[in-house]
């Protein structure tokens, strides 16, 4: 899953000091980020945070207010025309036409760029040869999905934005989504995704920056991130012979809470949770269960900005 | 620059004909009502002696409904893909936003085509010479007459806030268009300021026109409906460039 870079990473999208307001509502403010060839780069944050605003100024689809882009060394609103055969695009809920054919919708988006792929064989990747005849109307909302991820790489393009693409599927199906997007970044694609939903960064981002209120929080690895922001770990114990008193003494312990038979050890560190194990061992404590909490990036998230993704 | 204009005017066309209602409305019911006013005004009749003069010219009616359906249908699906972001999805491509909006006129004036057509052939059936005019010069006056109109209807769709107003303000703007259109009654009879408003509509000049060719005259000395609808075309398109919402 990580991303692995030998020496400068190329730099595929470029952002600088990026602004945009809608009248008085001011959508995205002063974003500068990198996105590097080959991976799986997320903008995260709640909804109304600019996640699309900012995703469609670098598509070229709206005009800035202020600040520099570049996609692929070209800027998105002057060579709109070079820029789209190189890049693909998925939006958030936008439709195709109720009663158009799944192989209709292939056939027409590879009549419009210069160069196509095989519409047959990526159908058959995504999943869909056995609905190449049905109406858009009649697909369930993955395979929708998946027929807009085939649209936006019909002409094979070097970067590929999806926009909230998982929002509203059932687990299953987003599971499916997050394998095929893998499977793109492993065939050297650039992605540049847009979600809501931390576990789906998590899962399937290489790094991710985090938008709130329009503004940039921060930007990393996930795994980078939780242990920047988030070290302590929680280990839940449950043992019906013992007090709290009763791990005093344990390395990095910073507080213990609990009533009768099950207790909340958190503590400093990723070794933490090894330092109870052994703990436990040592002293021949008897417990019935134990567990471990390790902080996501929903905890990040509420941290930086002292509210949850979802308020 | 037309680059994709075949594939998606065909696409689009096998589309249209999948809605339940597109076709049958589009193609049927202006001849159906052709027919139920033929026969009740007895348009069949060769001596002019007996049962009620049909008031106004029952094909020229005919005619416009036709036209109207189609600026209807064109501002239904105009918003309908505005709606389901189908229009940005669009625009998203190589397509220019000229193609994806000629190919959906061009399908409308094909259908309007097929449609009088159809009007043709019931005519010929039910009332044997009574569309006795030169039907090549009618059918093109129907299809300028139809465009004129279809552009007014890219300014109703650039306006109308939702999908499901569309089809109410459209018609809500379109029927009274043909009922002030001097079809029934002549544009000098109505009130001076209604007279004016009538005047700079395209459904006026269409029947104008389409009157003109019916009773024979010449492209040529109808020129001022010509360029009347010529120029109502100019203007919505330019007006429609400005204020056209793709999302
Ligand atoms: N076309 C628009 N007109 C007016 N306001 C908009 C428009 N698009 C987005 N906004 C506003 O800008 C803010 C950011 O929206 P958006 O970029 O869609 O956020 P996200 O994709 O993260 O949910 C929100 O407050 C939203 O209401
Ligand atoms: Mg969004």
């Amino acid at each position: 899953m990580a991303h692995v870079s030998l020496g400068m990473p190329k730099v595929v999208i470029s952002v600088s000091g990026l602004g945009k307001r809608y009248g008085a509502t001011i959508a995205v403010a002063d974003v500068s980020l990198e996105v590097h060839e080959g991976e799986i780069f997320g903008l995260i944050g709640p909804n109304g945070a600019g996640k699309t605003t900012t995703m469609e100024c670098i598509e070229g689809l709206r005009t800035p207010d202020s600040g520099t882009i570049a996609v692929l060394g070209l800027d998105p609103r002057r060579e709109a025309a070079a820029l789209q055969q190189r890049i693909g695009v998925q939006h958030q809920e936008a439709q195709l036409q109720k009663r158009i054919k799944v192989w209709e919708a292939i056939d027409l988006w590879s009549a419009l760029y210069s160069r196509s792929t095989e519409g047959e064989e990526l159908l058959a990747r995504l999943g869909l040869e056995a609905k190449r005849n049905a109406w858009f109307m009649t697909l369930s909302g993955g395979q929708k999905q998946r027929l807009f991820i085939a649209l936006a790489m019909i002409h094979d393009p070097e970067v590929l934005f999806l926009d909230e693409l998982t929002t509203g599927l059932d687990p299953q199906a987003r599971r499916t989504i997050w394998e095929l997007i893998t499977g793109i970044r492993d065939r050297g694609k650039t992605v540049f995704l847009t979600t809501h939903l931390m576990e789906e960064a998590e899962r399937l981002c290489d790094r991710v920056a985090i938008i709130d209120h329009g503004r940039l929080v921060e930007v990393g690895t996930p795994a980078d991130l939780v242990a920047r922001h988030c070290p302590e770990r929680t280990v839940v114990v449950t043992s019906d012979e013992i007090g709290p008193g009763r791990f005093a003494g344990l390395p990095g312990l910073r507080t213990v809470t609990g009533d009768g038979s099950v207790y909340r050890l958190r503590g400093e560190g990723e070794a933490f949770v090894t330092q109870v194990i052994n703990f436990v061992a040592k002293e021949g404590i008897r417990i019935t269960g134990f567990r471990s909490e390790v902080p996501t990036l929903e905890d990040v998230f509420l941290k930086l900005t002292g509210h949850g993704i979802r308020d | 620059m037309l680059k994709g204009f075949w594939k998606l005017t065909w696409i689009e066309t096998k589309v249209f004909m999948r809605e339940p209602m597109g076709v049958l409305g589009t193609l049927g019911i202006p001849v159906v009502i052709f027919i139920v006013l033929g026969r009740t005004f007895r348009l069949d009749r060769l001596d002019a002696s007996s049962g009620p003069e049909a008031p106004f010219n029952v094909p020229i009616l005919a005619a416009l409904l036709i036209a109207v359906g189609a600026v209807l249908s064109l501002v239904a699906i105009i918003t309908i893909y505005r709606e389901g972001g189908i229009l940005k999805r669009l625009r998203a491509t190589p397509l220019s936003p000229i193609t994806i909006l000629s190919a959906h006129v061009f399908i409308k004036l094909v259908f309007t085509a097929l449609s009088f057509g159809l009007l043709v052939l019931a005519g010929r059936r039910f009332f044997p010479g009574a569309l006795d005019v030169n039907l090549p010069s009618f059918a093109a006056a129907v299809l300028l007459g139809t465009l004129s109109i279809l552009s007014l209807g890219f300014v109703i769709a650039s306006v109308v806030p939702t999908a499901r107003f569309a089809q109410p303000i459209g018609a809500a703007v379109l029927y009274p268009m043909i009922a002030v259109s001097g079809l029934f009654f002549p544009v000098d009879a109505l009130a001076p300021a209604l007279r004016i408003i009538a005047k700079t509509l395209p459904t006026t000049h269409a029947v104008t026109l389409m009157t003109g060719i019916w009773n024979g005259s010449s492209w040529a000395a109808e020129w001022v409906s010509v360029g009347a609808l010529l120029l109502v075309f100019v203007v919505c398109l330019a007006v429609s460039t400005r204020v056209f919402r793709w999302e």
